[in-house]
């Protein structure tokens, strides 16, 4: 069991361009080291936002919305 | 607004900014949208049970909000994967690698809903649980698609193996001992 149909459309003859795509279409087994870093890469990435907090128009907002009750929606 | 309330909304702020930019490639419309995502979930944050995860709460307003309003403007939304690139190509290189930087380009290249059920997994921490209800799809489904995005990436960074994987001589010896 280790071949998996192609998701796209079937063709009657396997030729080098389907194989090869059904090769990449295998879920290949990543081993947990190079899942580690593209996890890692990932948080990098997402981090770089999250550290940069709160920006004060959210902070205003809420303020805002605490002291009137509700804002209008527009 | 009850202070604990309060406080869990603001403290979601920066992760929902930073998925919103995932979902958006756009930093001022991904503001637009966290906001707009606030106003809605305190307007109606009688419907927010006590106990529940605030931040999974608010990611399914963000996410649900981001898929009516861009679904009219479908070019838009289908344009936003070059954006995504775009902004992503204006910061900075503070990591200095450039497996990093290949790492960003590949990541836009990603199918929108694989990119956001990794992020949600990887980046956001939610279980897979979490993530499907925040997409409104199967547990299998957000599987799937998270194990597609990481697959993949692997093949847009070239990785075969672990040897390709990383400049530092030391981090390749380890790997390429635990590897195939």
């Amino acid at each position: 069991m280790t071949e998996r149909k192609p998701v796209g459309q079937q063709k009657p003859m396997e030729t080098a361009e389907t194989r090869n795509r059904k090769a990449n279409e295998k879920p290949a087994k990543l081993s947990r080291e190079v899942q580690a870093r593209l996890g890692q890469q990932l948080r990098n990435l997402y981090d770089d936002v999250v550290n940069q907090g709160v920006p004060d128009r959210f902070t205003d907002l809420l303020n805002q919305i605490n002291g009137d009750g509700k804002k209008d929606e527009k | 607004m009850d202070e604990s309330v309060r406080k869990a909304v603001l403290g979601a702020v920066p992760s929902l900014r930073a998925f919103a930019i995932s979902l958006c490639g756009n930093v001022d419309r991904a503001d637009d949208l966290v906001q707009e995502t606030l106003m809605r979930a305190l307007a109606n944050i009688d419907s927010f049970q006590p106990g529940t995860n605030m931040s999974a709460w608010l990611f399914t307003i963000l996410r649900n909000h981001f898929r009516s309003e861009y679904r009219k403007r479908r070019r838009e939304v289908e344009d936003s994967d070059g954006r995504y690139a775009e902004s992503l190509k204006t910061q900075p290189e503070q990591h200095g690698q450039i497996e990093f930087r290949e790492f960003r380009e590949a990541l836009t290249q990603l199918p929108a809903d694989q990119r956001e059920a990794l992020i949600l997994v990887g980046a956001s921490g939610f279980s897979y649980e979490e993530a499907a209800n925040i997409c409104g799809c199967a547990v299998g489904t957000i599987k799937s698609r998270v194990n597609r995005a990481r697959t993949r990436l692997a093949e847009l960074m070239s990785i075969d193996g672990v040897d390709d994987f990383g400049p530092d001589e030391q981090t390749r010896a380890v790997l390429a001992r635990g590897g195939e």
